[in-house]
């Protein structure tokens, strides 16, 4: 074949190449060892003088012109397929409803760490402690005398060894004081708190459980003071609630604590106005709490006259109530499946 | 306990105060008002009228035609009421008023036009007699409005019982009308009394006790007592605050104790002469003004007259004590007693009233002689012919010392944060009627009696009285100057965390709670024979008085009632168990409850599901592969073949297991169920794994794959002896390829060989693996290479 014949099947060739491996296998056909061009330019042997070099010239430039029309029509031929590949893809259905199930927490385990973790970041220690006390500490270090109703056999669960269930978190308020007690004449707080459960022996209802969860909290030293107890509250409930928690104190009596308190929060479902839930008042009981009875402290070993502290009892089990819109209490011990796999974060 | 604005103002006058936003300072400052209702708002247009005529109605039986003078004019009234008839004067509601809420028009009844209506007392709300119509004095002018006859207007709010424990002075209108005038600023009047000296010459009552639960006791009598029915305003204020009028002297009875928070009791003076207070050795029945027969034993204080128990002392009287509609005669008593033994008698006997309630909060012994005072004061206001026979006899035992208390402003500032003016502090106090001596910024406070029984007796008691009258509202929020140091999280607690998320999140599992005790009756329904525990001595049921030791029957309970919510699902619960009997103090351990129930898969994958939640959390933990160890069960539930005990470096803490079979039945034959409890406190103390940094091998290692034929029922964990038990410095890793075959267990591991600074030879590997199947060969198991 001379070069013309050539061009003229190599234009032919790359024209009809419509795949890669066409192109593959022309391009093999002129340039490979035994191909079109190589071949041409192995016939130059038999050609001398000026021709050869004219010949050889040309079989060159046309060696070079067909390189780039192979990789040009490579190009092409990938672009073409890749698009082709991209037209022909399916488009996935995303929106179809996602199979995967979830694990659940305790709604008990995701308010109280929200608790932990907000306390925690303020400097207070997050304790632990049974479940199972005795009279001192959940009555006589508290300041709770012995015909307090609160000790009545309706109200307490004795045990038939003489211990007790704990009636409230405060079973362990002297427990704290005298762990961390030594370390305040060094100038360190006392800040604590403790999530437990309770238990009271009552009949149950929606808004009644034998069994539920507190979180006490302390804080002791030099010059704690009710300004102080109020900005922890208030701070520590708009956390929670995720919002900007009016409070207001009103006078409570509990034998731990003098001055005691009732803490409301301002009703988050009418914003205050006034509503069924809170009965009309604006306000939601939320925490008892106080500045630690002179009484507690000492028995705690610690001296009144050189420090004060103060204390609250934060229902768990009611805080969990109203952040979630749980209305039967008899749900949080219930393990019904249907209800408790909700809480899923 | 309910409270009424108009009798509040018999003390402390208000007039011009915003009763509503008083009431609101009232709960901020003092106790919780639980509700507020306003008397008398929705009637109106009620006027005094008299009937002229009465005529039966042609065609009923019950209704009556009258003609009533209602002041201006004569109106015709249809009326239903029995009691209707000419010459009565009535209450008429008139045409454009309002009662009980609803409009009053002109009306046809039965044919005829009746302009106006006669109400009955309950109709205008003033006692719950509703029988007839109210008949009036007929000295009142026809036309007169009702409200000037009645004090029918009032507010009256309820008081929440509870808030008041701590507070005895506040059982009583004057004790509240007090913190009112301490609020307002406002003076406290004195309660209007007679002067016992006035009567001191009279002869005294036999009164005798020598008993300590009695701290005192006042007695006086009376006779010719000629008036057997209390005025209006006494009946309206008893009504008002939930108390049913009954007679003159019983109505006064009340009437004191709500105003002055004094229980009392009026014995028919006729029955009574002398009146001793004992306590009686051998036990008896005793029937009570309610008709109930009682269990007396020496543990109730007993009010005897004349040598016969009639009243129960503080608590109630005997039905034969109650005072005869027809008696004119009186002995009263006005008496205080222990408080705690008061409780103990009301609890015992289950009998709760007003007397024993106010008597269990410490009432103050001096109230009792003001009390009988101010009775003998109303009592010969209404009824003028009443003759006092008799001293105010005072049998006085106990007095409570009086608590002097000092302090100085700086202890007041310490517990507020804030600067509250020693001015201020004299004021508040002065109000609520403690006396204040100051001298410069140190002040010296004497408890009044009514705030000396339990209530106040220490320097922290008056920093409330301080802050609460001047306002919680009106303290600043202010965080502490206390300094900060790092917190840390127990162990303990962190591995429950972790526990949480690896079970929740990644394995899928949901957390539950139960109750620390065990169900008797679901344990019989399941088929769980538990061993004998620690109780509860007065458990609400006998089936929930067993205290758990071990989590997994509370589990199954929940496994078996949600059975119908899925497939497939895995619960636990991190609680506590308890382990104890009668003699011995509880051993009380955290433990972490797990429980499986799959339906659609086979018991073999859901028990490595559970090995593999078990391994995830160690690893995750303490950086440590669990290890499982074969036993024979203690608990009954456990599958006699398919218990392991679980072990982190080597201590025990749990174990695991396939449901036993019986009980896995009784659940559910189709489908497997798996369990397994961790000790968290016995994990708590378990060291942790450091982790310590190795570079990834920089020359190429080599795979030996061994393939071993192991007996059938042989452990890998005895396998694997094979190369754990001999030094093997180049044998980095060794992972499980494989385990097949019926008749022996061939086991193929891979064997993976590394050396830090060069390529291992063939020959060196070899080494180790003539070590490794040599020992196997010593098990008895031979290799062919």
């Amino acid at each position: 074949m001379n070069i013309e014949e050539i061009k003229k099947k190599l234009s032919e060739e790359i024209e009809s190449a419509d795949k890669t491996e066409k192109v593959e296998a022309a391009r093999v056909n002129f340039l490979g060892k035994k191909g079109h061009i190589t071949s041409a330019l192995a016939g130059l042997k038999n050609v001398s003088g000026e021709e050869k070099r004219t010949l050889g010239q040309a079989i060159n430039a046309l060696k070079r012109e067909a390189e780039a029309l192979f990789a040009e029509k490579l190009v092409a031929l990938r672009e073409f397929e890749e698009r082709a590949l991209i037209e022909a893809a399916p488009v996935y259905d995303l929106s179809i409803p996602v199979g995967e199930k979830s694990g659940s927490l305790h709604p008990i385990t995701l308010v109280s760490r929200e608790c932990e973790a907000i306390f925690s970041s303020m400097g207070f220690t997050v304790e632990e402690y049974g479940e199972i006390t005795d009279d001192y500490n959940c009555f006589e270090a508290l300041n709770i005398p012995k015909d307090h109703p609160a000790r009545d056999m309706q109200d307490t669960y004795y045990l038939e060894n003489g211990q007790l269930l704990k009636t409230h978190t405060s079973a362990a308020q002297n427990t704290i004081m005298r762990k961390y007690g030594k370390n305040l004449e060094a100038g360190m707080p006392i800040r604590a708190i403790f999530p437990g459960r309770c238990f009271r022996n009552e009949a149950t209802d929606a808004c009644h459980e034998n069994t539920f969860f507190q979180m006490e909290g302390v804080m002791i030293d030099r010059d704690i003071n009710i300004s102080n107890l109020i900005y922890f509250m208030k701070k520590m409930l708009s956390e929670v609630f995720e919002r900007d928690v009016k409070v207001r104190l009103r006078p409570g009596f509990f034998p731990f604590v003098e001055p005691g308190f009732e803490l409301d929060i301002s009703c988050a479902i009418c914003g205050g106005e006034g509503c069924p839930s809170c009965k009309n008042s604006g306000w939601l009981e939320l925490c008892p709490c106080g500045m630690i009875h002179p009484n507690v402290l000492t028995a705690g070993g610690i001296d009144p006259e050189k420090y004060t502290g103060f204390a609250f009892g934060l229902g768990l089990t009611r805080l969990a109530m109203m952040k979630y819109g749980i209305k039967d209490i008899r749900d949080f011990n219930s393990g019904k499946l249907a209800n408790l796999t909700q809480f899923v974060h | 306990m309910l409270v009424s604005m108009n009798w509040i103002n018999d003390f402390v006058d208000l007039s011009g105060e915003d009763i509503p936003a008083l009431i609101k300072r009232f709960t901020l400052a003092t106790a919780e008002v639980e509700d507020v209702i306003t008397k008398g708002s929705d009637i109106s247009g009620v006027v005094v009228g008299k009937i002229l005529t009465c005529e039966m109605h042609p065609n009923s039986k019950k209704l009556h035609l009258l003609t009533v003078d209602k002041g201006d004019e004569v109106v015709n009234v249809v009326c239903g009421a029995p009691n209707a008839r000419a010459g009565i004067t009535v209450a008429l509601a008139t045409i454009g008023g309002s009662v009980c809420g609803k409009p009053i028009g002109k009306a046809m009844l039965a044919g005829y036009e009746s302009c106006g209506m006669c109400c009955s007392e309950a109709e205008l709300g003033l006692s719950s007699e509703n029988a007839g119509i109210m008949e009036l004095d007929d000295s009142l002018k026809a036309g007169t409005s009702i409200k000037d006859v009645f004090p029918i207007d009032d507010v009256i709010f309820e008081v929440d019982n509870k808030s008041l424990t701590n507070r005895p002075d506040l059982w009583g209108h004057y004790g509240i009308a007090r913190e009112f005038a301490a609020l307002t600023g406002k003076p406290l009047k004195a309660v209007p009394v007679l002067k016992a000296e006035d009567y001191a010459s009279l002869p005294s009552v036999s009164l005798t006790s020598t008993d300590e639960m009695l701290l005192r006791y006042v007695a006086v009598k009376a006779e010719n007592i000629t008036a057997n029915i209390s005025p209006a305003y006494i009946k309206i204020r008893l009504y008002y605050c939930g108390l049913r009028p009954i007679n003159l002297l019983a109505d006064l009875t009340n009437y004191v104790m709500l105003e002055l928070g004094q229980p009392m009791h009026a014995f028919d003076g006729r029955k009574v002469e002398a009146v001793e207070i004992k306590r009686f050795e051998k036990p008896f029945e005793f029937i009570t003004l309610d008709g109930q027969a009682r269990a007396i034993d020496n543990s109730n204080l007993m009010i005897c007259a004349d040598n016969t128990p009639s009243a129960v002392a503080g608590v109630m009287g005997g039905l034969d004590s109650e005072i005869a509609p027809d008696t004119t005669s009186l002995l009263l008593e006005s008496a205080c007693f222990d408080a705690a033994a008061i409780r103990r008698t009301s609890v015992k006997l289950g009998l709760r009233t007003d007397a024993s309630a106010r008597y269990e909060k410490s009432l103050d012994p001096e109230n009792s002689m003001t009390a009988a005072l101010r009775f003998m004061k109303l009592l010969l206001e209404i009824c003028p012919e009443t003759k006092i026979t008799s001293n105010f006899t005072d049998l006085y035992i106990k007095h409570f010392d009086i608590p002097v208390i000092t302090f100085d402003k700086t202890y007041i500032d310490r517990y507020t944060g804030i600067d509250i003016p020693s001015e201020t502090i004299v004021k508040t106090l002065t109000s609520l009627g403690f006396g204040v001596e100051q001298s410069g910024e140190a002040f010296t406070v004497t408890v009044p009696s009514w705030r000396a029984t339990k209530d106040v007796s220490i320097k922290a008691d008056l920093v409330e009285e301080v802050t609460r009258v001047y306002g919680y509202d009106n303290f600043p929020f202010i965080t502490a100057r206390s300094p900060l140091y790092p917190v840390k999280p127990s162990i303990s607690k962190t591995d429950e965390n972790t526990a949480k998320d690896i079970l929740s999140r990644r394995y899928k599992l949901h957390e539950v709670h139960s109750y620390i005790w065990y169900d008797s009756k679901k344990n019989k329904d399941l088929k769980l024979s538990l061993a004998p525990n620690l109780k509860v001595i007065n458990a609400q049921t006998a089936d929930h008085e067993t205290l758990r030791a071990d989590m997994i029957p509370s589990l199954l309970y929940f496994v078996n009632e949600n059975k119908g919510f899925g497939d497939d699902f895995g619960i636990y619960e991190v609680g506590h168990t308890v382990k104890g009997d009668k003699n011995s103090k509880a051993t009380e351990q955290k433990q972490l409850g797990i429980a499986l129930y799959s339906r659609s898969t086979d018991e073999e994958f859901l028990l490595f599901k559970a090995r593999d939640i078990i391994a995830a959390f160690t690893i995750a933990t303490r950086g440590a592969n669990p290890e499982f160890i074969n036993i024979k069960p203690e608990q009954s539930f456990c599958h006699p073949k398919n218990t392991s005990e679980i072990f982190i470096s080597g201590i025990s803490c749990g174990y695991i297991s396939i449901l036993h079979p019986t009980i896995k039945n009784t659940i559910d034959k189709k489908a497997n169920i798996i369990i397994a409890q961790i000790n968290l406190t016995e994990y708590a103390e378990i060291p942790g794994i450091n982790l310590s940094y190795n570079e990834s091998p920089k020359y190429p290692g080599i795979d030996f794959d061994l393939t071993i034929p192991a007996p059938k029922d042989s452990r890998f964990s005895d396998i694997s002896k094979a190369w754990t038990e001999s030094q093997h410095e180049h044998l980095k890793s060794v992972s499980l390829i494989d385990i097949y075959g019926d008749t022996t267990k061939n086991i193929t591991v891979r064997l993976s060989f590394s050396a830090p600074d060069r390529t291992l030879s063939m020959e060196e590997v070899n080494a180790h693996i003539t070590t490794i199947t040599s020992r196997l060969s010593d098990m008895g198991i031979t290799i062919r290479r």
